[in-house]
């Protein structure tokens, strides 16, 4: 198998087209802004953080009680709770319901969860046809892509892509990129699929322990639409997403909209207790890998994640490399500490995809302290990694020169003459990774202590 | 060992020392709250209008929809033109233009009304309609998510759900779109 690309090389490519880079960069600090705003209408935002940061603490501290309260509550309710350690037996059980209840047509609304576990491509393998409902996932699956945002999927498309995909797939007029046409197209489209359904999928945002429901949260409500007129529902639901009770989730659906796209509350916000009279629920709870993030003390508290995509938002790094970059089912800051713990080798470079600037942490409303992870991260791979040359030796080289203040002048003096006098190709080669984009600044003529030298009698 | 044994045995290894539960604190809310409604119901492109009494809530259907358009209403006080009872199956539901629900809770400062089953009849009923209409009445509003789940018993109904408005998406370019698969339109009317 070839190796997947570093991000750096990743982002390379997104980066070759300016207009959609600099339009992507733009909009997603737009919904960051408007994260701003809506935050600070709530004069206890910082509180409802740290509760909601306590609570997650508690819940990851507590997991195997809440999940066997919850699958206690969850079956005495009638709802089926099948258990899975990894992608594969997710994978598997949600095919044996499939078969086992004879569905033919099935639809699914948004899960990062399924696509974690490859979902899609395994049930198409088998034969089946499965429609991703939610506009965004749509049009990336007509267009064979994945998630670039976990809240956003289809954000690395412009309108006339998403037209020219619409006009192969759903017939729309050539040429035709109006969203108001286009998303009543997919209207139409969708709704002959949920009409015909026998099964739906849908991801879990958050499990209640004590009542055995869980509540999932849409603006479209294709969830609803999906699960209310299928006989069977399959609900994917990863170990972490539980809170302890009911009304944990006054804080969480607070803090959940506002901080993935500034608006107060998802439209929908639906809690699933029990199937409709003789209809079928099942929920699938899903390990792959989450409890050996748990035994990792200082990545434990990725795990608190309510995948609202904040850190994307606002990441500096993000917003100009986009989601394909990161390779990863979960892109962006959050990604970067998550996918390192399911496979470190093939995410080596995500930690390093940062400034460490800790706008991640500062937007979080868990309170992941996502750049110290990242930190740590870099430490790991740096220890456990392939030893890279170039950085090393730049290291042991800029510790003598800094360590010796005669040498350190001497090099200033030689640097500022050599690069005053330099050709153009010299500086700016490919071995000047940070000056393939930007302007080194102008050569002083003399160092700050020279000048301090003169001028502080002054 | 079963998936469930080796899930939970790897968490008992892994898991840090238990951390505390904290505590509910309340948050007040002072607002005047049917103003606050109707700005937090059109944030999210809801209309929220306060009204005297149900004959405005007819008036505007009136005005708004036509006698041969599909009106399934769950409320006395505002009548429809087809009764609900008789849909066995919610794809029978497929062809309504306009769903009137009488709502239990609004909370002021998001919009979103709980519906609990039983005033849904069919839980497809307020996704599948075209246009929805919830009736308040202003003394069931509340300031805040806080104060609702305070109040009921999600477990009660197999089924409950705080919608805040109509259907909507942003998928193409970020640009809000009303009427992603669900109601095209979601109008609240806060009664005395």
């Amino acid at each position: 198998m070839k190796p997947a690309p570093t991000h750096a090389a990743a982002a390379e490519e997104f980066l070759k087209d300016s207009e959609r880079s600099h339009w992507h960069d733009e909009t997603l600090w737009h919904v960051r802004s408007k994260r701003d705003v809506s935050a600070q209408k709530i004069p206890e935002w910082e509180q409802l953080r740290t509760l909601a940061s306590q609570i997650k603490d508690h819940v990851l501290s507590n997991l195997d009680t809440l999940l066997l309260q919850f699958e206690k509550n969850a079956t005495a309710n009638g709802i089926e709770v099948l258990w899975a350690k990894d992608a594969q037996e997710h994978n598997e059980h949600v095919l044996r319901i499939l078969e086992e209840n004879q569905v033919k047509q099935l639809v699914k609304s948004k899960s990062i969860l399924t696509e974690e576990c490859g979902l899609n491509h395994f049930l198409e393998d088998k034969g089946y046809d499965v429609v991703d409902t939610d506009l965004g996932e749509r049009i990336i699956q007509f267009n064979k892509q994945v998630p670039s945002h976990i809240v956003m999927p289809a954000i690395h498309l412009k309108k006339k892509e998403i037209g020219a995909i619409f006009h192969k797939h759903l017939g729309t007029e050539e040429g035709a990129d109006d969203p108001q046409y286009l998303t009543e197209a997919a209207r139409q489209h969708l709704r002959q699929k949920f009409i015909h359904a026998h099964a739906a999928i849908t991801g879990v945002n958050f499990g209640i322990a004590e009542t055995g429901g869980f509540v999932v949260c849409t603006n479209e409500g294709n969830a609803d639409m999906g699960t209310h007129l299928a006989d069977i529902h399959i609900a994917c639901m990863g170990i972490e997403k539980l809170v302890p009770r009911a009304a944990d989730l006054g804080i969480f659906l607070r803090l959940l909209a506002r901080s993935a796209t500034g608006q107060s509350i998802t439209n929908y916000n639906s809690h699933f207790h029990r199937p409709r009279n003789g209809k079928k629920m099942y929920l699938i709870l899903v390990d792959n890998g989450r409890t050996k993030q748990l035994g990792r003390e200082d990545f434990r508290n990725s795990l608190k994640c309510i995948r609202c995509g904040a850190c994307m938002n606002t990441c500096p790094i993000y917003r100009r490399s986009s989601g394909f970059s990161y390779n990863s089912t979960v892109p962006g800051p959050i990604g970067s500490i998550l996918s390192p713990g399911m496979d470190l080798k093939k995410h080596s470079t995500l930690p390093f995809a940062s400034t460490l600037c800790g706008s991640c942490s500062d937007v979080c409303p868990v309170k992941i302290n996502i750049h110290e992870q990242l930190y740590k991260w870099r430490q790991v791979i740096t220890k456990e990694g392939p030893p890279q040359a170039s950085k090393k030796w730049a290291m042991r080289f800029g510790g003598q020169v800094m360590s010796k203040p005669r040498l350190f002048d001497l090099m200033g003096k030689m640097a500022r003459k050599s690069l005053s006098i330099s050709p153009r190709g010299f500086v700016y080669n490919s071995f000047n990774a940070w000056g393939k984009h930007r302007e080194l600044p102008e050569v002083p003529k003399e160092s700050f202590k020279d000048w301090y030298k003169k001028n502080r009698n002054q | 060992m079963s998936s469930k044994e080796r899930i939970l045995a790897a968490i008992q290894q892994n898991k840090p020392d238990l951390l505390p539960l904290p505590e509910q604190p309340e948050f007040p809310y002072d607002s005047d709250l049917p103003a606050q409604y109707a700005i937090g119901l059109s944030g999210n492109g809801g209309k929220c209008l306060e009204v005297g009494g149900p004959e405005e809530v007819l008036a505007f259907i009136k005005e708004h929809f036509r006698e041969s358009q599909m009106i399934v209403s769950l409320s006395e006080s505002v009548p429809g033109n087809f009764n609900v009872a008789m849909a066995e199956d919610p794809h029978e539901l497929e062809h309504v233009d306009l769903a009137i629900l009488e709502g239990d809770w609004g909370v002021a400062e998001n919009g979103a009304i709980w519906l609990p089953e039983e005033k849904l009849h069919h839980r497809a009923l307020p996704f599948i309609a075209q246009h929805l209409i919830v009736l308040l009445k202003k003394d069931r509003l509340l300031g805040n998510m806080h104060e609702v789940y305070a109040r009921i018993d999600v477990q009660a109904p197999g089924y409950g759900v705080f919608i805040a408005g109509p259907s909507k998406t942003a998928d193409i370019e970020q640009s809000l779109i009303i009427g992603a698969h669900g109601p095209r339109s979601m109008t609240v009317f806060l009664l005395d």
